[in-house]
């Protein structure tokens, strides 16, 4: 497979999302560069898409099957992007497709050795959208800095449901599918957390949401421009 | 409590970050990164000629040139 920019180059275009129709749910694999996201997707579809320990690796969406239960999968891994307002071509093509590709269900994978900078890309797709899921990957990795992460009150924190993994070890990834089945499925309502402004900025978003079918996070990006 | 710029910043000595005065590209993407007012900022390594130079933020370690960080400027004590 290898979607690495020399191997597929023109073949694949920014726009290039898979047609529904074989499967039941859409799962985008999102996240900051270099986390492991297309560790996990390999060991959920079974695939051997090129992985790394280097960022910017995977600069085009690659999509993979995996059936859990009675449901198909369809998985998007998506390059890794550290927020929404991207500044490079795969920055892009992560953003359009978490924006416009409308997946069932986006899964923030998070490096655990440095969550907090991870956060902000969490943040960031509450504002998009509700079905959200947080996979805390590297948990190898962060326990051997001594870092502990609770993730019951990391979940309570955020709104979402939040899975430990370890993706080189498949076994840890159970749960996640679990998890992915059951918000799919309805049975777990993710009500993500999503961030306040202050009053002034709130006040000018809800002005403009009035006027523009705009998703809050578009209208807060304008903003910005607008302010600047 | 002194204002200098980050590439004046001595190894090992933690500052807090007051201003991003980089152009909007680069600024976009330190804010990204977690630089914003108030961060907690440490230089850790240098390469040889100190540049680019190596900086704890929040719990990760992130390379910034030395003509990148001459644009940002952090303080020092309270």
């Amino acid at each position: 497979m290898g979607f690495t920019k020399l191997s597929i180059d023109s073949i694949f275009s920014k726009n290039s999302f898979v047609q529904k129709n074989e499967y039941d749910f859409t799962i985008a694999l999102a996240g900051n560069p270099n986390v492991g996201k297309s560790t996990v997707f390999n060991a959920l579809t079974g695939m051997h898409q090129h992985t790394g320990n280097w960022p910017g690796k995977t600069v085009s969406n690659a999509t993979g099957f995996c059936k859990y239960k009675d449901k198909d999968f369809l998985l998007v891994d998506i390059p890794g992007t550290y927020s929404l307002m991207s500044n490079s071509e795969e920055e892009e093509i992560a953003r359009d497709y978490i924006c416009f590709g409308n997946p069932t269900l986006t899964v923030v994978v998070v490096d655990a050795t440095c969550l907090e900078r991870n956060l902000n890309l969490v943040y960031q797709i509450f504002e998009i959208t509700k079905n959200v899921i947080v996979c805390v990957n590297l948990l190898d990795e962060a326990e051997k800095k001594g870092i502990k992460i609770n993730l019951n009150k990391l979940s309570n924190e955020l709104g979402v449901p939040v899975v430990g993994t370890i993706a080189s070890k498949p076994k840890t990834l159970r749960k996640l599918l679990d998890t992915i089945y059951n918000v799919c499925t309805g049975s777990i309502i993710p009500e993500p957390r999503t961030v306040v402004y202050s009053s002034v900025i709130e006040k000018c978003l809800n002005t403009l949401k009035k006027n523009l079918n705009y998703s809050r996070l578009f209208v807060k990006m304008d903003l910005f421009k607008i302010v600047r | 409590m002194k204002i200098l710029t980050l590439d004046k910043l001595p190894l090992n000595i933690t500052a807090k970050i007051y201003s991003l005065n980089c152009d909007e590209i680069l600024r976009r993407r330190l804010l990204d990164l977690g630089l914003i007012d108030g961060t907690k900022i440490t230089p850790i390594f240098n390469s040889p000629f100190r540049n680019p130079i190596a900086y704890k933020i929040r719990s990760s370690t992130i390379a910034l040139r030395k003509e990148d960080v001459k644009d940002i400027t952090c303080i020092i004590g309270d």
